[in-house]
């Protein structure tokens, strides 16, 4: 009997996948796919496309909290219904993007999201909203609470959100662990684990699978080892590079550290092709205390490098093309960050970024 | 209910950004559904305990829906006792429509149907590009699931397997769009929508889709194949709107914003003001199309460059994405076909031949690019490689033979039969 009911609930999938976008999106677009001709960027947060066939359209960037709750996703409907013209997307920076056909409806628009609470801009030369994980809130490896970081900058940085005089965009990103889910960013403030994972060998040999967790480790620090008559894992601790990758296929292995886990701030990491191929972030300084609920240590130092590349970089250059061009002695000294051993690179490959080269700034 | 106090959530209250402790709050306290109040004060309870003591207390387990094996993050409390309306708080990863375009309509109803059996937290979007449904209980992820999914959506990747891709806004509003976006995107994911419900690949494998070298979606960065749009002919240049902008920012500024800027020295500015460009040694990096919208354009004959094996840290540190096609037509049917095939080739020869938890990108790093590239059956091509090889041991037997396949190879291309 239990049986019968529990097939009868059983629904099968419709294997759809990803959607075809093209129902959800505004006419005017559709009408003009493909067909766009050039964009301008009026003021800040609001962009114009113009398409070939002579039409337009506007789009109203806003900033979110991410993390919303359903009355605030509705009332972003409502505004996208009242003001707009009910189509919106989300950036991959996670701000929500109404589009309209008509310059007038624009200020409405704007008024009727700053009304609200929401922060219109991120578009062109600002600082555009922090991309991150999710943190305490829901992951199982976190070392920090991205989320919390992110708002507690954002309040800081709005200015910078809203107006567009920094030299180029900032895309920065905060991530929980050293996997980095936040990925590479202008500026990225990442949890850097600073001790080795402090064992529960009781545990091991129920939830771990040892010869997985052996394999994951990067520089082959942990090996099987009896302990308390108990089949589990050992590290060698000299050889650990704190990296975490032994937590998530063996939770009692726990690396984070309430006192020494702490944040480490990387720059110069851009996605884009534009000027120059596509650079990874570096290191430039860490031991940053994980501090909630507002981590303020943090905040201050994003705030310092951003201010020496706003003053200091040419049009048009990102971190990594400003730095590029002053040179990381001239950085370290402008930001007042110590450069340490620490931050040479000892990484498998790591010797090609050395300076082999007698290229040095007097 | 008692409330939990949160001193140092309220903390993140303040400030003019918007806070989503106070939406977190606001299902707490407003939302009509008491099941909502209660696991959102839960929750809260375990974040202001997390804050407390700087760490996380969540674990995962085993959670899906009936027929897939993955597309949902469980997670369980290891504070359950104290905090036991949120103990069970899984987040279904659904796979967004192509561009992340939606209509206030669409998102009514997925609040509708989340607030039915979820907490009434979301996030659009993770950063795989998933509508993150954060916070359901193990009974309610099937029920929640087969609502959305009549009305057209469905779980993205979770685990070991194809996750869900992402697209750039593309030809829906970008003048930089050089390819169907779109397209390219449901078509890759949606050709291996079996490999994504039922996880069973070494490890993760994830498509992105830019629609021209500012690589919106970061693919080459993050992705194990990025599509990246491209074109192979001349750069269009409205010569009137470049004087215009010459005119209004002055030529220095010109010189040393666009000229000096292009990354092979292939602009020139002229003495009346209009531009020249190398189109021969452009490398369409976008810069100069960026500065001056207006002026410059894609070219017509469009296409992709497809690089492979993008990755960040975990576990022999950060990869790029590599180029293992320097420009393909993405028009014709045949075309499509054959991206699909470059995706089909490389899942299958990485699923055969990498370790367990190895990205493609890592495998690729081990064996090395060729023995990857006769793997899927591409040839080799100077615009793999920065630079040809700089270590001299090598075992170059095989040389005559090679160099004769290259010569065919130019041949063929000449008489168009390539």
């Amino acid at each position: 009997m239990a049986e019968a009911k529990e097939k009868k609930q059983q629904r099968a999938p419709i294997e759809t996948g990803a959607p075809d976008g093209f129902q959800y999106m505004h006419p005017t677009m559709r009408k003009n796919f493909g067909q766009w001709k050039w964009h301008d960027h009026p003021k800040p947060g609001v962009l114009r496309h113009a398409s070939n066939s002579g039409d337009e359209i506007w789009t109203v960037r806003a900033g979110t909290q991410r993390i919303l709750d359903v009355f605030t996703l509705r009332t972003l409907c409502d505004i996208g219904d009242k003001f707009a013209d009910g189509f919106v997307r989300f950036t991959i920076r996670s701000n929500i993007e109404y589009m309209v056909n008509d310059a007038s409806k624009v200020d409405p628009l704007i008024e009727a999201l700053e009304s609200e609470g929401f922060i219109v801009g991120g578009t062109k030369n600002s600082v555009a909203m922090i991309s991150h994980t999710q943190g305490w809130l829901h992951c199982d490896i976190p070392g920090t609470d991205a989320s919390g970081v992110v708002k507690a900058m954002m309040d800081e940085l709005i200015d910078e959100f809203k107006n567009n005089d920094m030299p180029n965009r900032v895309h920065m990103t905060t991530s929980c662990c050293q996997i980095n889910c936040g990925g590479q960013g202008d500026i990225a403030i990442n949890i850097q684990h600073t001790k080795p994972p402090k064992i529960n060998h009781d545990l091991v040999s129920n939830v771990c699978e040892r010869p997985s967790v052996v394999a994951r480790c990067p520089v082959a620090a942990i090996r099987p080892a009896m302990v308390n008559g108990k089949a589990s894992l050992e590290v060698d601790e000299k050889k650990c590079i704190c990296c975490g990758a032994c937590f998530p296929p063996c939770p009692p292995m726990q690396i984070n550290d309430p006192e020494h886990s702490k944040l480490a701030i990387w720059v110069g990491g851009n996605h884009s092709n534009a000027r120059s191929k596509p650079t990874f972030q570096k290191l430039v300084a860490a031991g940053i205390p994980n501090n909630p609920p507002r981590w303020p240590e943090a905040t201050a130092i994003v705030k310092r490098i951003l201010s020496k590349y706003k003053e200091d970089a040419k049009d048009w250059e990102r971190i990594n093309d400003w730095i590029e061009r002053i040179g990381w002695p001239r950085f370290f000294e402008l930001t007042e960050l110590p450069f340490t051993k620490y931050h040479i690179d000892n990484w498998r490959g790591g010797r090609k970024t050395l300076n082999s080269s007698t290229y040095i700034r007097f | 209910m008692k409330k939990h106090d949160t001193p140092m959530l309220d903390e993140l209250e303040n400030g003019p950004w918007p806070s989503f402790i106070s939406g977190i709050k606001r299902l707490r306290d407003k939302h009509p559904e008491e099941r909502i109040n209660e696991m959102t004060n839960d929750l809260l309870g375990q974040l202001e305990h997390s804050y407390e003591t700087r760490k996380g207390y969540w674990k995962g387990g085993t959670v899906s829906v009936y027929g897939y094996g993955g597309g949902i993050i469980p997670r369980f409390s290891e504070v359950g006792d104290a905090f036991p309306k949120s103990k069970e708080f899984h987040t279904l990863r659904v796979q967004p429509p192509a561009g992340n375009f939606y209509t206030t309509d669409i998102l009514r109803k997925m609040a509708d149907s989340w607030e039915k059996y979820g907490s009434g937290l979301v996030t659009f979007h993770g950063q795989t590009g998933n509508i993150m449904f954060i916070g359901s209980t193990s009974d309610a992820t099937q029920h929640f699931f087969d609502e959305i999914n009549e009305y057209g959506f469905d779980l993205g990747g979770a685990g070991p397997c194809v996750r869900t891709a992402m697209s750039c806004v593309g030809a829906g509003r970008c003048e930089m769009s050089n390819i169907n976006e779109h397209k390219a995107h449901r078509l890759l994911v949606n050709n291996f929508i079996d490999d994504m419900h039922r996880p069973a690949l070494p490890y993760k494998f994830k498509f992105k889709v830019s629609g021209c070298a500012n690589d919106c979606m970061n693919s080459i960065e993050r992705a194990d194949m990025s599509i990246i749009g491209t074109w192979r002919d001349d750069i269009k240049i409205d010569q009137a709107e470049f004087k215009a902008y010459v005119d209004l920012k002055g030529r220095k500024y010109v010189i040393d914003n666009i000229v000096t800027r292009c990354p092979t020295n292939a602009i020139s500015l002229n003495d009346d003001d209009s531009v020249t460009i190398d189109n021969q040694n452009c490398v369409k990096c976008m810069h100069c199309l960026n500065v001056v919208p207006k002026a410059l354009h894609p070219g017509d004959d469009k296409g992709a460059t497809v690089l492979m094996g993008g990755k960040r840290t975990l576990k022999i540190g950060d990869l790029m994405g590599t180029v293992i096609v320097p420009f393909m037509k993405l028009e014709t049917q045949e075309d499509w076909d054959k991206l699909v095939e470059i995706a089909e080739e490389s899942i299958d020869f990485w699923a055969d031949n990498a370790l367990e938890h190895e990205r493609c990108g890592e495998m690729i790093e081990r064996i090395g690019l060729v023995n990857f590239l006769e793997g899927i059956g591409i040839e080799v091509d100077p615009n793999m490689v920065g630079n040809p090889r700089e270590s001299s041991y090598f075992r170059g037997d095989g040389w005559d033979g090679e160099a004769v396949k290259w010569y065919e190879r130019a041949d063929a291309a000449d008489k168009g039969t390539a």
